[in-house]
């Protein structure tokens, strides 16, 4: 009986192709939604979490000024070179340590000029933050100890100063400093914060604090932690040291923050995961929709399709077989409609993710899902009409114009 | 076939809708036989209660009141489905409005009935084409509906009924929508298949005209039979249990 329903079925959706087309676009679209929305949220979401774990995991960021503060900018205390000194030898645990010092900066070179972002530091920044030299060489340890005057340039700052010319040997201005170009970043993409880590300069830390800021103050610092030690007890200990040496009282909060990348990366994760499931949820509305839109259409079908009721129920069909009937075209047209919602979201979601830099994470089992949704849907919002038509007296039925 | 009860007995059957101030009968105790082999009838002006009478002799619909046997069962006493199943097995249905599935070719529309009984499809296709070659339109297997004359379809529509060899071919008004040519084509058609195959054909009409074709005419008039017709020769009564203390007409 459900084989001759679905033969049936399949020669009414045939019959009323374009109909039928439009009947299932619901479905085509909420499903397809469903799968680029979830898929390209996923995609976002493992790029977050391989940005960040190229940060490596065990990393902590101290940074002056709280999270919390309000007693005003002279707060922001900056680090001092004996900070630096004090975690290195006090605090167990600590692998390396890269003092940082920002700012805002041109950087001209010819008739070109580039406002981007220096820091100075030293080398082990490019190994705790990932970066590689793929033009020219890496500074030595030596180079950046002596504040000599030379940068590595990131990617985009290249792109925008040079164009296709070699950077490598070049000399750039930065402010009033002259400084030579030894070496180019390979490219980082945006971060997990969405900037841009390719517009970049750096400099030995010496350089920029006497020849650009004209002081020994120490902005961020990066701090990666023996992979054997517990982030956690680690950030505990700088957390105390520091606010020991910079003398604060017990009851007062710290003028500065001690990091985890671990729990910037968890929040960041479970943020794009709540989005996806957000964006999954929305467009599950959709897929509602699309299922009274069937729901409607087979309303009107069974309607019009009333004499057609009539004559097969006096032929000697029973209520169930005409229930089956209207049924299976129902769950029929919204399966194909799955189906290519499922091509569709495919399709959409390969090119959204490609042409946004993220990778194609897609997940099998919302593939299953949203097909065995739809089914669902089709059942759900089909039974109605079906209920309806196999209700019907045959002889009123027949007598309907 | 040779069997012992009529194909259709109604026994002071009444049918009422409505109640108290709005009650309708339209039929009121009818008493009627029709036998194995018979062509009848049923004639009467519209609001006669003939079509009611089709409706209960189809096991469309049932009784309020008194007893209506379809080959000795109590129609009266069936489930829904069980009528349907009774449809499905022994009556063949020809409408006036001919009731076609469009868009649906005629070999097609033929072989509905016996998807419905589950026959395999290629019996199913031996069996329609038969049934069109019988009423004359073997060539026309593949022509949807809206591709046919009137004539024509009904002819499809007669094939449809004959298809599953029911116990009783039910046409209502079948020539009802033709014009006089056509309905002398269809009548005769009608004819040949009572006689060269044996089938009971109840037919309505109020066209007067048309009793010339068949061995029997029941007049209706204010839900009463007013005239049961010309009787064909008595048979034995019925011995069937279902349908014991009953008197013959």
């Amino acid at each position: 009986m459900i084989l001759l329903s679905l033969v049936m079925a399949l020669r009414e959706i045939r019959r009323n192709a374009l109909r039928s087309f439009l009947t299932m676009l619901g479905i085509v679209i909420g499903v397809g939604a469903v799968i680029a929305l979830v898929t390209i949220g996923q995609g976002a979401t493992t790029k977050v979490q391989a940005d960040i774990g190229k940060l490596g995991n065990n990393l902590l960021i101290v940074t002056p000024g709280g999270m919390r503060r309000s007693s005003g900018f002279a707060a922001a205390k900056a680090f001092e070179k004996e900070d630096i000194e004090a975690i290195q030898s006090d605090v167990l645990g600590v692998e390396r340590i890269a003092p940082t010092v920002s700012r805002q900066a041109l950087a001209v070179w010819g008739n070109k000029n580039w406002r981007t972002s220096i820091t100075g530091t030293t080398s082990v920044y490019l190994d705790v933050r990932g970066y590689e030299v793929n033009q020219g060489r890496k500074p030595s340890e030596a180079e950046f100890a002596s504040g000599q005057p030379i940068c590595v340039i990131g990617a985009t700052t290249a792109k925008e100063l040079f164009g296709t010319a070699d950077p490598v040997g070049a000399s750039v201005r930065v402010d009033k400093l002259s400084c030579e170009v030894i070496g180019v970043l390979a490219a980082k993409g945006q971060s997990g914060m969405g900037q841009d880590q390719d517009d970049v300069v750096l400099m030995p830390l010496r350089a920029v604090q006497r020849r650009l800021a004209g002081n020994n103050d120490v902005g961020a610092i990066y701090i990666s932690v023996e992979s054997s030690r517990s982030t956690t007890l680690v950030r505990d200990r700088i957390d105390a040291l520091l606010r020991d040496r910079r003398r604060i009282a017990p009851a007062d909060e710290s003028d500065f923050s001690v990091r985890d990348m671990k729990e910037i990366a968890e929040a960041l994760s479970s943020a794009t995961g709540a989005l996806t499931g957000l964006l999954g949820a929305i467009a599950g509305v959709s897929l509602l929709v699309g299922g009274i839109g069937i729901m409607n259409i087979m309303l009107v079908n069974v309607t019009e399709r009333t004499r057609e009721i009539g004559i097969r129920l006096a032929i000697g069909a029973l209520a169930s077989e005409v229930l089956l009937q209207f049924l299976v075209e129902a769950v029929v047209l919204s399966m194909f409609g799955g189906i290519l919602g499922i091509a569709l979201g495919l399709v959409a979601s390969y090119f959204a993710t490609s042409s946004l830099g993220l990778p194609f994470a897609l997940m099998p089992e919302i593939l299953m899902l949203s097909f065995g949704f739809s089914a669902l849907i089709g059942v759900l919002f089909g039974y109605l009409p079906a209920h309806k038509a196999a209700r019907l007296n045959p002889i009123e039925a027949l007598r309907h114009e | 076939m040779s069997v012992d009860y009529a194909v259709v007995e109604f026994e002071s059957v009444s049918k009422i809708y409505g109640a108290g101030d709005t009650e309708v009968r339209a039929l009121d105790g009818v008493d009627l036989r029709i036998e194995h082999g018979e062509f009848v009838a049923i004639m009467g002006a519209s609001g006669s209660g003939k079509s009611t009478a089709m409706n209960i002799v189809g096991c469309l619909d049932v009784p309020t009141g008194g007893t209506f046997r379809f080959r000795g069962v109590d129609v009266g006493a069936l489930e829904a489905n069980e009528r349907a199943l009774l449809r499905r097995h022994y009556v063949g249905f020809v409408f006036q409005g001919f009731n076609l599935l469009a868009r649906t070719t005629a070999l097609e529309n033929v072989e509905l009935p016996l998807a419905y009984r589950h026959v395999p499809a290629r019996e199913r296709r031996e069996r329609a084409r038969a049934a069109l070659a019988a009423v004359g339109l073997e060539n026309r297997a593949d022509h949807a509906p809206s591709e046919l004359s009137g004539g024509q379809q009904q002819r499809v529509a007669i094939a449809r009924a004959l298809v599953s060899e029911p116990s009783l071919l039910l046409a209502d008004e079948p020539t009802g929508n033709l014009d006089s040519a056509k309905k002398i084509e269809i009548m005769e058609l009608l004819v040949r298949l009572n006689r060269t195959l044996g089938i009971t054909i109840a037919m309505v009409t109020h066209e007067p005209d048309l009793g010339a074709f068949v061995s029997r005419v029941i007049t209706f008039r204010d839900g009463r039979v007013i005239d049961p017709g010309e009787l064909p020769p008595s048979r034995p009564p019925t011995t069937l249990a279902a349908s014991a203390p009953r008197s013959a007409p």
